[in-house]
């Protein structure tokens, strides 16, 4: 018997998380994708698109709702957490460390979910790791920002060239241990009360 | 440099105070337990993490190690409740509106719970004979004490919990948003959050959990049963810590403090000033600031202790809403949820005064009662339900074949 495409319910409020789960479940060759940003009048999108699948991010506080909403369905396509019988104790423990939470109709082989969720876990944490990444470089940059103002400071204050500047910045630093960023913000700071 | 590492989950509410006091004030340290905790946004949630290892303890609903126990849960889960995180703390809050219609069928204030149920039987039926929508009441989970006591309330004035209203879930720090975009009539939760809504200016206060059942079980320290078993000298520890914290909560002169930590980012993020009424008992209704006596009770009346009645009485709730069917296995799974041993065998070195009974009859007290301790002296009550319903474990069948179940409400 050939197998139905999976329908899947992406629900993220991370409208590029929800973004990057979705184009790769596409490229995996799953047509039926359809990605939920809002979970006001989630009941009735579900009725309608009546997911095999449904994924939604572990920390979504509307969890306990969706939880108690599939408890209550009438309809026989009922969806219950992934891996309920436990099965697969580290699939659990993945997704979980991934963030991701997922439901399934029952009775739905888990062989076939299983790609999915697999999935959805890599893309989490694909995701995190771009987040983290665009973090430090966001701090980064603003650390480097910090260390060109204090240079200024102390070529003004000082009458010592750029790369002087940068030179004491950086023996202060190593000397207390700090980052070097640390130094250059103590200094504007204090160099700030003093100009008042 | 401890060697007893735990990791708590909990989520925003003003009874995570215990938790949260046993680590900012070294309660936790003392006895060598080095305590994270970790906020968290649902209870699924906390459910999840404990179950694959990242919390070995959870700030829970008092039902819920009940309901896992009972394989109600989506996750094959063995929890235990070997202590109590105080009793009461919750409100019934409703619109500004839905009050407005209760106090004009008779609704008085916040302390007659009774009236405001009767004038609430009113509005459902002036609504219902204009075909107007049902109300619609949040509560934050299927297995909580807000689910059964907001039921509690309503079945008997005489409105049917599953026929005459919608009751829907919503995450507590939701709750007030849902109410001002008018997706929810009332909810009962946790504070801070009634007080949140109240302050928002959408809402005015009900009743209190401390009117419905007075001295009323809510949270307790949920443990994974396969670690407490494993790590008993590391939980006994937790728990001296999380007792003596409790009794610093209790203290009225810590409660500024208490309420300056509670306010924090990582901890409940709202302003301490919102905190302070309700640890005092002293809440903004929306008429007014209105003292509730016991409102929320963190270590007297034996508050921080695991009684198998309630466990029972939780248990006996789950049968009347349908959520569990009555058997003598369910009901002894649901009864050994609660751990007073452990509780016992925990504090028993620190001299607290430690109830001789495991169970105790509900609703029996209506006036301060000392009772039997192992050391001290313990005083319990009052409390009553506010119908005068006595619930004894000891009739426990009797108890459950004489409530009324869904549908049955006259």
């Amino acid at each position: 018997m050939p197998s139905r495409s999976l329908s899947v319910l992406v629900i993220d409020e991370n409208t590029v998380r929800a973004a990057i789960i979705e184009a790769g479940l596409r490229e995996a060759g799953h047509e039926q994708v359809t990605v939920v940003h809002d979970v006001n009048g989630i009941a009735q999108r579900i009725a309608e698109i009546q997911p095999d699948v449904i994924v939604i991010d572990l920390e979504n506080p509307n969890r306990d709702m969706l939880e108690a909403m599939f408890n209550l369905s009438r309809a026989v396509r009922r969806p219950i957490a992934m891996f309920v019988d436990q099965s697969d104790q580290s699939a659990i423990e993945a997704a979980v460390d991934a963030g991701v939470s997922a439901y399934v109709v029952d009775g739905l082989r888990q062989e076939r979910v299983k790609p999915i969720v697999d999935m959805a876990i890599s893309r989490f944490n694909a995701y995190s790791r771009l987040a983290r990444e665009l973090e430090e470089a966001k701090s980064a940059l603003e650390g480097r920002k910090l260390v060109d103002r204090a240079k200024g400071i102390l070529m003004r204050s000082k009458g010592i060239s750029e790369e002087e500047a940068y030179t004491l910045l950086r023996r202060t630093a190593m000397n207390q241990n700090r980052k070097i960023s640390e130094i250059a913000q103590s200094l504007i700071l204090a160099s700030g009360l003093l100009d008042e | 440099m401890s060697d007893h590492h735990i990791t708590a989950g909990f989520l925003p509410l003003l009874d995570s105070a215990i938790l949260v006091a046993a680590r900012e004030k070294g309660f936790a340290a003392v006895e060598g337990v080095d305590l994270t905790l970790v906020r968290e946004t649902s209870w699924a949630s906390i459910r999840d993490r404990i179950a694959v290892g990242h919390f070995e303890v959870a700030h829970m609903l008092a039902p819920m190690p009940i309901a896992a126990n009972l394989g109600l849960t989506p996750m094959r889960l063995n929890l235990i409740a070997p202590l109590a995180l105080g009793l009461g703390g919750n409100a019934v809050t409703v619109s500004n509106a839905l009050w407005q219609a209760m106090a004009e069928a008779g609704a008085t204030g916040p302390d007659d719970p009774a009236a405001a149920g009767a004038a609430l039987r009113k509005v459902i039926e002036g609504r219902r004979e204009q075909g107007g929508d049902r109300l619609r009441l949040g509560v934050v989970h299927p297995h909580s004490g807000h689910n059964f006591e907001l039921r509690y309330w309503l079945a008997a004035c005489g409105i049917d919990p599953e026929r005459d209203i919608d009751i829907t879930i919503v995450p507590p720090p939701l709750t007030a948003d849902a109410m001002a975009a008018g997706r929810i009539d009332g909810f009962c939760v946790g504070e801070p959050w009634n007080s949140v809504a109240v302050a928002a200016g959408h809402a005015r206060i009900a009743t209190v959990k401390a009117a419905i059942w007075r001295s009323s079980p809510e949270k307790v320290l949920g443990v994974r049963a396969d670690w407490a078993e494993a790590h008993s000298d590391t939980l006994a520890r937790l728990l001296r810590a999380l007792y003596r914290a409790a009794a610093w909560c209790g203290e009225a002169e810590n409660h500024e403090e208490l309420a300056a930590i509670l306010s924090g980012e990582a901890y409940l993020g709202q302003p301490a000033k919102l905190l302070l009424g309700a640890l005092d008992g002293r809440l903004e209704t929306g008429n007014g600031i209105h003292r509730f006596p016991d409102f929320f009770l963190p270590v007297e009346k034996a508050a921080t202790f695991p009684w198998q009645s309630h466990a029972l009485w939780f248990y006996s709730q789950m049968v009347r809403w349908g959520q569990v069917p009555h058997t003598e296995v369910n009901t002894e799974k649901a009864r050994a949820s609660f751990r007073p041993d452990i509780y016992r065998a925990a504090l028993g070195p620190l001299g607290a005064a430690l109830p001789s009974a495991s169970m105790k009859v509900e609703g029996a007290l209506t006036a301060p009662t000392p009772v039997g301790a192992t050391s001290g002296r313990l005083t319990l009550g009052p409390d009553g339900f506010f119908d005068g319903a006595i619930f004894d474990p000891a009739k426990l069948g009797d108890y459950i074949v004489g409530q009324k179940p869904a549908g049955a409400v006259d």
